[in-house]
């Protein structure tokens, strides 16, 4: 028995060396050269400030920018504090937050239908991407906030869609930041 | 539902399907000690790590040194994963200066860790220091994967040595299934996961000036996520190194990595079947259990994507069918990169497996998907399952069918060449009792306490129900996915779940181990004209008719009281409060 311990305690702390800090740092020095940009998070920068990560949502919520799908994380989009409301279908506070959405964003959109993830939370709350059904229902409200054709927002829209990867996988989406992102090049 | 989404529910079955073979005998070759192409680079690290930790590799064990053995180690590592988490304040790696974790906190963490589950109270992101995440955490995604390979490779050996006093050695077991197979696995995967996004770096958590009002900051928590992203898919771990899991942009960023995740999930439990056709001599055996698994899951997805699919029935106004451009459906905790189809078949795939790594809110799922993540987990973790531990588990099942045959024909059960007899079919009764007996216990005291159950709940009416029994499903069957809307980080919680993940995990080891240890000290019978064969399409059906009557006996009346109830009250119209 007493050999059956020592074994135990040797073999955690050999192991526990080589998996749990030699397999992580070796990853580490790794990613960091083969792939620097990702390996710090994909992160966007402007004006010499790190102004969010390319796969993160972030709040926006003035008229002039395209608006993520809704945060359950943290107090909205917490980069700390990622998850998703957890709300059952059949939770009444569920149904009348989407319910209360849809009617705000219909009654300012004269009656259109409303995509549904454009009102969901989603399962991290830092959703980067919104379906191309939901850019174009908010396309009209953009292109007015800045004075451009719905044309010119559009064809933006299209240039920011990203298809199914290999053509087959996941669903086609837009992603937030990085359209907003080329609305702010094109005002300038 | 889309022809889309089914093409790529076919993509990834066609994928692992043709992985089957390779794997299963690579498994094969490993643990049976034969020269594999890695031999020269990972030969001399096992024998230093056999020295330093004074393993006699050539020593053979019964079953029952190989039960102490892996109890042995499983108390030490158990113990080093609490100490670092009551101690991180003290370690390095942690840029946050994150406080020690209080202790129901760091018992359960540290038993989920411990014995594959990844149950999570907490959110790491707020919680866990680097440090933990990599030594305390996951660490034990390895360790605990390789204890799954070395009790379903003993399990094995049971079946296919005669007259043998031993099955194995569990150190040889672990060591062989770690260098050989999880490492250089997870270092490839791992940069293929950092490719397509997924950080890996020691910073502390960088601030960003948002795009619209730079005076809003957005604090992007980071660290090493990929190392710890592929061992926690491939050892069917679970435990998310952010609190949303593999929702979360940074440890799931592309549809591609999503489909490697759910590969990655499977392709150990897949290939062990075809390791056990192969090392007992009867490859049709391993494709008929196999044949019986798929058909389970297939039928799972087929539930969950079309329960998925449906408009919410008291929504109005918004597009909830599927379009070219958009998914539709439920989309309440789904993210758009993967829609409803992908984060469907993730579910089914993640409890099929006692994997518990989600990349949607199964809390949020309509009833109906939400009882299938559930009904899988309840029939045993045996549809693929975790790694290893859905082998062992599929075989009791096995064991089980082979008996009920036997007393159809009335003759003494027979399985590849070993009489099944009353010590076998007793420690096969007893994996299968224990289960839903610390279940449904547990959950019944829960759901009777409004003080320690009650109160944790996110959702009331018949899904707060669901919230506490899919919490002691999880535990029990080491999935480690929840309802996430119950809070689970009180010391009722911690302590009771804890309890419950040891008792699935180490109290259902014990007859497996036995069974291998009776097993394998049997002479060989030859196959006879009564011998039922177990590897033909009739077997699967049996198999498959076993798992499914036994799991529907046991949890009907516990599933008709949560997901059935809210499913009929939801179409009638009620909402609860």
């Amino acid at each position: 028995m007493r050999s059956i311990w020592l074994t135990s305690i040797r073999f955690t702390l050999v192991t526990a060396l080589i998996l749990g800090i030699g397999y992580p740092l070796f990853i580490t020095g790794l990613a960091g050269l083969l792939f620097p940009h990702q390996a710090n998070g994909s992160l966007l920068l402007k004006d010499g400030h790190v102004i969010g990560s390319e796969l993160l949502a972030q709040s926006f919520t003035s008229d002039k920018y395209f608006h993520p799908r809704p945060s359950a994380a943290g107090n909205g989009y917490d980069a700390t504090n990622s998850g998703g409301s957890n709300l059952a279908p059949s939770n009444k506070a569920l149904v009348d937050r989407i319910q209360g959405d849809i009617d705000k964003l219909a009654k300012d959109s004269g009656g259109k239908p409303v995509p549904i993830d454009l009102v969901t939370t989603s399962g991290s709350g830092l959703d980067p991407d919104i379906t191309p059904d939901s850019a174009d229902f908010q396309a009209e409200r953009v292109a007015k906030a800045r004075g451009l054709s719905i044309d010119v927002v559009k064809k933006l829209i299209a240039d920011n869609t990203t298809g199914r990867q290999f053509k087959l996988l996941g669903e086609p989406r837009v992603n937030v930041l990085a359209l907003n992102l080329a609305l702010d090049k094109l005002s300038k | 539902m889309t022809a889309n989404g089914w093409m790529q529910y076919l993509l990834f079955s066609v994928l692992l399907l043709l992985s089957v073979k390779p794997v299963g005998a690579y498994i094969a070759r490993v643990l049976e000690g034969e020269k594999t192409w890695l031999d020269f680079l990972l030969r001399p690290i096992e024998r230093i790590i056999y020295k330093l930790s004074g393993v006699e590799p050539e020593k053979e064990m019964n079953w029952r040194q190989y039960a102490f053995a892996l109890l042995g180690f499983s108390a030490i590592s158990l113990l080093l994963t609490y100490g670092i988490e009551r101690l991180q304040n003290l370690l390095p790696w942690n840029p946050q200066h994150l406080v020690a974790v209080g202790p129901d906190l760091a018992w359960n963490t540290a038993v989920s860790f411990t014995t594959n589950t990844n149950w999570q109270s907490y959110v790491p992101e707020a919680v866990m220091s680097y440090f933990t995440q990599m030594v305390g955490l996951a660490y034990h995604n390895f360790l605990s994967a390789a204890v799954g390979i070395s009790v379903a490779v003993a399990l094995i050996r049971g079946i296919r040595r005669t007259n043998s006093e031993t099955i194995g050695n569990f150190w040889v077991d672990a060591t062989r299934s770690i260098l050989y197979i999880l490492v250089p696995a997870c270092i490839v995967y791992s940069l293929l996961l950092v490719s397509q996004g997924v950080p890996q770096n020691l910073h502390e958590y960088t601030q960003a000036a948002t795009l619209e009002n730079s005076s809003v900051t957005q604090s992007i928590a980071q660290g090493p996520v990929a190392s710890q992203e592929a061992i926690k898919m491939l050892g069917t771990n679970g435990g998310g190194f952010f609190n949303a899991n593999s929702a979360h942009p940074f440890e799931n960023p592309t549809p591609f990595t999503n489909l490697l995740q759910m590969l990655s999930i499977f392709i150990i439990p897949a290939g062990l079947t075809y390791t056990l056709g192969r090392l007992t001599g009867s490859p049709g055996h391993g494709w008929a259990v196999l044949a019986s698994m798929f058909i389970l899951f297939s039928a799972g997805f087929a539930t969950v994507y079309w329960a998925e699919s449906q408009p919410h029935p008291l929504i109005h106004g918004a597009t909830q069918t599927a379009t070219a451009t958009a998914p539709g459906g439920n989309m309440e905790g789904k993210e758009v990169r993967f829609g409803v189809a992908n984060s469907s078949l993730f579910a089914t795939i993640t409890t099929d497996a006692s994997c518990g790594a989600v990349n949607s809110m199964h809390d949020s799922f309509s009833p109906l998907g939400g009882m299938v993540a559930m009904t899988n987990m309840m029939l045993g973790e045996v549809i693929f399952g975790g790694v290893g531990a859905g082998l062992y588990g599929i075989l009791i099942f096995v064991i089980l069918a082979v008996f009920i045959a036997g007393l159809m024909v009335g003759r003494t059960p027979e399985y590849l060449g070993k009489k099944i007899e009353s010590y076998d079919v007793k420690m096969s009764m007893l994996y299968v009792l224990i289960f839903p007996l610390i279940i449904l216990s547990l959950t019944a005291v829960f759901v009777l306490s409004p003080q320690i159950g009650l109160s944790s709940l996110n959702n009331h009416g018949p899904h707060g129900f669901s919230e506490i029994l899919y919490a002691f499903t999880s535990a029990v069957a080491n999935n480690g996915s929840a309802f996430a809307g119950l809070n689970a980080n009180t010391w009722w919680y911690n302590v009771c779940l804890g309890g419950a993940m040891f008792g699935g995990r180490f109290l259902m080891l014990i007859p497996v181990l036995a069974i291998a240890g009776n097993l394998a000290a049997k002479k060989s019978v030859p196959p006879s004209p009564g011998t039922f064969p177990v590897n033909t399409p009739l077997f699967t059906i049996l198999l498959t008719g076993v798992i499914l009557i036994l799991g529907a006996l046991t949890f009907f009346p516990a599933l008709s009281l949560g997901p059935i109830l809210e499913h009929l009250l939801l179409r009638s119209g009620q909402l609860f409060s």
